[in-house]
């Protein structure tokens, strides 16, 4: 699994990627993670609000750090 | 009219003669009861507001803007993607992939910046603090003036036709289709969401709103009464646009600085100038110039920069008229 968080380098964008990260390491699930900053590589994604997060080529969550829960689901997908 | 807050001031009132025991009529009790009564108030309404307007805005996200706003000219669409972007907010990190992907979208310039003009100037947060202190027709005032402005502001734009002044690469960028399932939420699930944005931006900004009431708190129980109206009244023409100048660059969270100009008013600052320097810090400021300088030539920053702080200055002078 591959999950990219999309951001210019805010807080917000850091803090999406410091609990993805606790999420995957409490449940032991083993995932890329990569932080992408590259404006076109956001935009191609059709984001224009960051953060956002991205799961194996599916934008999941725009705008927003998410909740622990709606991380949970997505990567028990 | 019932004063809905009375209980409020019932509660500031108990705590600071009662539970504190402090004097009434000493400059201590009239800070102190200016600090209780106008958390209270402001964190309620706070909440409140921020729960309709996330709720509103489950319906209203920037790709569907995007959709409505492209290719389109004409007034009306600067009007409406003023009032967008009222209920839009963002951070400056994304005013540049924002402005981005509605230029690439066809959005005209100028109907692009009347978003990026009334986006942080009317924002929910703000309206309600502003509601909380300096009352309900100040704030309607504000809020309309804010969107006309951010009309304005674009219209002028757009008429100056400065397309060219935009960093050549933003038109060599493909915004792709974000392949995300639209999801059809029900009402649980936007209320879920208009809540967590209710927890998000309350735990954002309740330290400032302490620490800007308490400053203000302070300044309205010590302050000489009228010490104002001396210096910055309303006969000082110079005071409109000093105010708007000093509060260009700042960089300052409202939520703080709405406390603080409302004790200002208290002293005899007129609501107009006081609603100019609000105005004058929250839509422009120098971080979000040296981002925006990414996509904008500076030839384009220096006019929207001029065109907005004119447009706020003669709205200053408009308050002052009116209120």
């Amino acid at each position: 699994m591959k999950i990219e968080i999309l951001g210019t380098g805010c807080s917000k964008c850091n803090k999406t990627k410091e609990v993805i990260e606790k999420v995957l390491k409490n449940d032991g699930v083993k995932a890329e993670v990569v932080k992408v900053e590259d404006l076109e590589k956001i935009l191609n994604y059709g984001v224009m609000i960051t953060p956002a997060v991205v799961i194996d080529g599916e934008v999941k969550l725009v705008g927003k750090v998410p909740n622990e829960k709606e991380i949970r689901k997505w990567i028990s997908q | 009219m019932v004063d809905i807050f009375y209980p409020l001031q019932w509660i500031a009132d108990k705590l600071t003669y009662g539970v504190f025991g402090i004097a009434p009529d000493t400059h201590l009790a009239a800070s102190v009861n200016f600090i209780i009564y106008d958390v209270l108030k402001i964190l309620i309404l706070l909440v409140v507001m921020i729960f309709a307007v996330s709720y509103i805005r489950t319906y209203v996200t920037p790709e569907k803007t995007r959709k409505v706003l492209g290719g389109k000219t004409g007034l009306q669409y600067y009007l409406l993607a003023s009032m967008l972007g009222a209920v839009t907010p963002f951070c400056s990190c994304s005013s540049v992939p924002l402005f981005i992907g509605f230029v690439e979208a066809g959005i005209p310039l100028g109907v692009t910046f009347s978003f990026l003009i009334t986006s942080p100037l009317v924002n929910e947060a703000a309206v309600a603090a502003l509601w909380a202190t300096i009352g309900l027709k100040a704030t309607l005032i504000y809020t309309v003036s804010g969107i006309l402005l951010g009309v304005f502001g674009g219209y002028i734009i757009g008429l100056l036709k400065m397309e060219k002044y935009v960093a050549d690469f933003v038109y060599n960028i493909k915004v792709g289709d974000q392949n995300k399932k639209p999801e059809a939420l029900n009402m649980k699930e936007r209320a879920t969401i208009a809540f967590d944005n209710v927890k998000d931006i309350v735990e954002k900004v309740w330290l400032y709103v302490i620490i800007g009431v308490t400053l203000g708190g302070i300044f309205h129980g010590y302050a000489p009464e009228g010490i104002l109206a001396q210096y910055a009244g309303k006969d000082n023409l110079l005071a409109v646009p000093i105010a708007v100048v000093i509060g260009v660059p700042l960089y300052s969270n409202v939520m703080g600085m709405i406390p603080i100009v409302e004790s200002l008013i208290g002293k005899g600052l007129p609501v107009g100038t006081a609603l100019a320097f609000l105005m004058a810090v929250t839509a422009l400021s120098l971080p979000e110039m040296i981002i925006l300088k990414k996509v904008l030539k500076n030839e384009l920053i220096g006019v929207f920069v001029l065109i907005v702080t004119v447009s706020i200055i003669f709205t200053g002078y408009l308050f002052n008229i009116i209120l």
